[in-house]
């Protein structure tokens, strides 16, 4: 009897609803397998407290790919994002600095700070530029197969590498000294100014376990600029209605497409037969067949939670085995009863409109690195937070605000052990919140309610395996054709006829949604199914 | 958003069109009537003022300031005489243009530097070794550029002081409506023009000073779109409309170098070491690729291409900065106008242009791309003598 599915995907994350949804658009016959009774995984929003509707994880669209906006047509699926407008660092002393859209402006800031910086700055983001028109070719496409002598392969790093020579001297150097230096030292080349170089070389760290100090934070920063080079489509920005509303986008594309997505519908495991991926079994013993199966599911729990490591060759098991998640970052969701104040900018101005930065200076964030490396959350942590309700008034009731917090660092390994989190649980949110009170000094009189998610409670709630959010550390020896094993990193798995398409899959994690398009792509072009 | 100039409070007055426009974050006042054309006839037939606040000026002071600036200028700064201006540019090591600008000499040890952009770090980079300091005075002093024919009696009467011994690209101190200001025979309009720099405390009365006593001799304040008019006439170039800074480019081909310019005039080779020196010398040897130029449109082609359609030849109001290519007569991509404007004082209508070398000499006709009923066409535009406009006036 044929399989009653071309495809099924495991987790209804945004990644897996984009492969869903190509697979769909090519005529496949297309079933999402979701755990939670929302799509999304962490791309999900939730009305957590009535009223307040909260990113609760995930809270700003990072890098969505324009050729998926497209592609799946998204906006007339429901896609509406609203760009962030400014970068706001208060300062302990009062003072402040932000970084806006309008260059004379950001110039103007940061002159105050250094005349210099505020000249160099605009050169910086040249450079950067230049350097994400390179990045961009990697992350659009698998990654190339050194040593493959196979012809397309060979013409992809043919390509690669007529795009790397087309750079010049200058820049080739540059990227010399991005792959190894730090955020903060590849920084200290750049610029003087400690309260400008501290809020840029948070780029570098974000969802990694290491310090703006350690080696190789330095490529990160580029993510940032990936984005202007897509300028024109906007994605970098708040969704509408929250984050959950890119995946709701994208969902409703697949559906239209006739993809079929069942919610509460948890996989106990990946059926095989003759050494080949078959289907799959439910958690309630439902068995479903299908020609492929893809999981956006990280690499960790879809090898040794869903398959098996007995079926899988001992090498593939070991390198998996050395694959680093160490979750590091945790998240506070605030509902306010009023917009909180910042001492050094009080009222709703567009400083607000954007991301606030609690980085007050490279040492700062060191020191947050020191205890997080000893295994124990910050006391005074490197904060991201959002106010979204500012821009998206939908999101919260009238005159109330939500704050989303990326709290990092939150170590999913502390010293107690990951399953001990509950129990620090509420300690980290009072020194997120104590944090916050020494910027916003009446925020604790208005706060209505907390929701406060360590690594532990990220992993328990999505299945991110160490609560990391990009399913697997963005790091250089994870990243390209070593993410997640080495020799496979194209989305096929050791296992026939199983594929990953989720953010443990090269180009990584943030709303992307690049591992999803790029394995349905993969798995039509080689008419897989 | 951006900030009001020290003279606001009055331009913003006059201003009745409410037609501003951000310059270098200041708000400058685009045209103070709806239409600019009253303003560009101040500054041809009577005298125009225009707020020139916004241009970058750095004070450049130390006893190796001369050293300094001849160290990172294609002009040897030294030669400069005290009270003399001059116009230049600054390359990168490549001898690709930064910026273009001037230079006045208050003092053996005392200089002060105009440009189109920020350039306070750049220059710092520059600065070990030298007994130099740099500070950046955008800020701190405002500038009313007063241009026209009546400018020079206008501004004797306001300072009360002759001024016909204030040569061309010369300046000196004067007092007016009772505060110390710098008057410069300077401009961007190609006419007998001055520049008046005053400290910003002192902004106000020096504005109500000059246009009291301009009013008997037609004294206008006039914006920006006037005065791009009066500059393609007078065939000044812009740095980020008739080429990019070399600290923006994207791609290596938009950098041009001053020959490419066509400010070979402005660069000293056969000195000291100074930035962009040896690029500059084999590019000079070499010749460089291309060169920008004025053009004239043929304007019995145009009118001819009109009647095509029906119409009449239309004009454009005032200048124009959206680039159009540029072909030789076998219809090869040779260049580009990247500005251009109608000259109701030539009665041309003229653009300035960069194309290749071999298309540059004084004569060449070439093609330019003009739009007629939202058809793409072409007509001849002849390579011309800048500046195209160039009354004795200007330098008597």
């Amino acid at each position: 009897m044929p399989a009653p599915y071309d495809a099924i995907v495991i987790g209804g994350g945004h990644n897996g609803l984009v492969a869903a949804a190509y697979l769909a658009k090519a005529g496949r016959k297309v079933l999402v397998l979701e755990r939670r009774h929302i799509v999304g995984g962490a791309a999900a929003t939730e009305e957590v407290f009535p009223g307040f509707h909260f990113s609760v994880f995930s809270y700003v669209v990072s890098l969505l790919r324009p050729q998926i906006i497209r592609e799946l047509d998204l906006p007339r699926h429901g896609l509406e994002l609203i760009p962030l407008e400014a970068s706001f660092l208060p300062l302990p002393d009062g003072d402040s600095l932000c970084r806006w859209e309008d260059p004379h402006l950001t110039r103007r800031e940061i002159a105050r700070f250094s005349p210099k910086d505020a000249e160099v700055y605009p050169e910086f983001g040249l450079a950067m530029r230049k350097m994400a028109w390179f990045t961009k070719a990697i992350i659009d496409q698998p990654p190339p197969a050194p040593g493959s002598l196979k012809p397309g392969d060979l013409a992809q790093l043919l390509s690669l590498g007529r795009r790397f020579a087309g750079l010049d001297r200058d820049m080739l150097y540059l990227n010399l000294q991005m792959l190894t230096m730090s955020a903060a030292d590849f920084l200290d080349r750049w610029f003087e100014s400690p309260v400008l170089k501290a809020p840029m070389s948070v780029s570098g760290i974000i969802g990694t376990y290491l310090g703006v100090r350690s080696p190789g934070t330095a490529y990160v920063l580029l993510h940032h600029y990936m984005g202007e080079i897509d300028g024109a489509f906007r994605a970098w920005g708040f969704s509408k209605g929250g984050t959950g509303g890119v995946s709701l986008a994208i969902a409703n594309a697949a559906r239209s497409f006739g993809a079929e997505i069942r919610l509460e519908a948890p996989v106990a495991r990946i059926t095989m037969r003759d050494g080949s991926a078959s289907g799959v079994v439910l958690e309630n013993g439902d068995e479903i067949a299908a020609r492929v199966v893809l999981s956006s599911v990280d690499p960790r729990r879809t090898f040794m939670g869903m398959v098996g490591k007995e079926q899988l060759p001992n090498s593939f098991v070991e390198h998996l085995s050395r694959y680093k998640f160490r979750g590091s970052s945790g998240k506070v969701n605030l509902a306010l009863d009023r917009f909180p104040d910042f001492a050094s900018r009080p009222g709703i101005g567009p400083h607000v409109r954007g991301d606030i930065a609690i980085a007050p200076s490279i040492p700062y964030l060191e020191q947050a690195y020191d205890e997080a490396k000893y295994h124990a959350f910050s006391r005074r942590p490197y904060i991201n937070a959002v106010i979204p309700s500012v821009v998206d008034p939908t999101v919260a009731p009238p005159g109330k605000h939500v704050m989303s917090c990326f709290v990092q660092y939150a170590p999913y390994h502390i010293k107690e052990g990951a399953a001990n989190w509950p129990e620090h649980r509420e300690a980290f949110g009072d020194a997120v919140v104590d944090t916050l009170a020494e910027y916003c000094p009446g925020i604790k009189d208005i706060i209505l309610h907390r929701q406060v998610l360590t690594p532990w409670d990220i992993e328990q709630a999505v299945g991110l395996t160490e609560g990391n959010i990009f399913q697997g550390e963005l790091s250089m020896e994870q990243l390209l054709f070593l993410r997640p094993v080495p020799g496979w990193s194209r989305y096929e798995t050791p296992v026939r006829n199983l594929w990953l398409c989720g953010s443990g899959a090269h180009p990584g994690g943030g709303i992307m949604g690049a591992p999803g398009e790029l394995a349905a792509k993969k798995i039509l072009a080689g008419r897989k199914v | 958003m951006p900030l009001p100039t020290p003279f606001f409070p009055r331009t913003s007055q006059l201003c009745t069109s409410l037609l501003w426009k951000d310059w270098a974050g200041y708000y400058a006042v685009r045209s103070y009537d709806t239409y600019m054309e009253r303003e560009y006839y101040a500054f041809r037939h009577t005298a125009g003022m225009v707020d020139v606040t916004p241009l970058y000026k750095y004070e450049v002071g130390g006893p190796d300031a001369a050293l300094f600036l001849a160290r990172v200028m294609v002009r040897d700064a030294a030669k400069l005489k005290i009270g003399q201006v001059t116009y230049l540019c600054w390359c990168d090591e490549a001898g690709t243009v930064i910026d273009d600008g001037t230079i006045a000499r208050f003092d053996t040890d005392k200089f002060r530097v105009t440009s189109a952009e920020p350039s306070l770090a750049w220059l710092m980079r520059f600065t070990r070794g030298y007994r130099v300091e740099i500070e950046d005075i955008t800020d701190k002093v405002s500038a009313l550029s007063i241009q026209g024919p009546t400018s020079r009696s206008i501004l004797s009467e306001a300072a009360q002081m002759p001024l016909e011994d204030l040569k061309y690209f010369r300046f000196k101190g004067a007092r007016i409506g009772n505060q110390d200001v710098v008057i410069s025979r300077t401009g961007y309009t190609g006419d007998l023009g001055f520049e008046v720099w005053v400290e910003n405390a002192g902004a106000i009365p020096v504005y109500d000073a000059i246009l009291g006593a301009g009013e008997p001799y037609g004294l206008m304040p006039a914006g920006l779109d006037a005065m791009d008019m009066a500059r393609l006439e007078a065939g000044f170039i812009m740095n980020g409309v008739d080429y990019y800074s070399s600290n923006h480019c994207f791609l290596e081909s938009r950098k041009s170098t001053p020959y490419e310019l066509s400010l070979g005039w402005t660069v000293e080779l056969d000195r000291e070491p100074f930035n962009g020196q040896r690029a500059l010398k084999a590019e000079k040897e070499k010749g460089p690729s291309r060169a920008l130029v004025g053009l004239l449109l043929d304007w019995p082609e145009l009118e001819t291409l009109f009647a095509q359609s029906g119409l009449p030849p239309e004009l454009r109001r005032g200048a124009w900065r959206d680039p159009v290519p540029v072909y030789d007569k076998a219809g090869r991509h040779v260049g580009q106008a990247t500005s251009g404007t109608w000259s109701p004082t030539l009665k041309q209508n003229l653009a300035l242009a960069t194309v290749r070398s071999e298309h540059a000499a004084i004569g060449t006709e070439l093609d330019m791309e003009v739009t007629v009923e939202y058809r793409r066409l072409r007509a001849t535009a002849r390579v011309t003598k800048k500046p195209f406009f160039d009354p004795p006036r200007k330098k008597s």
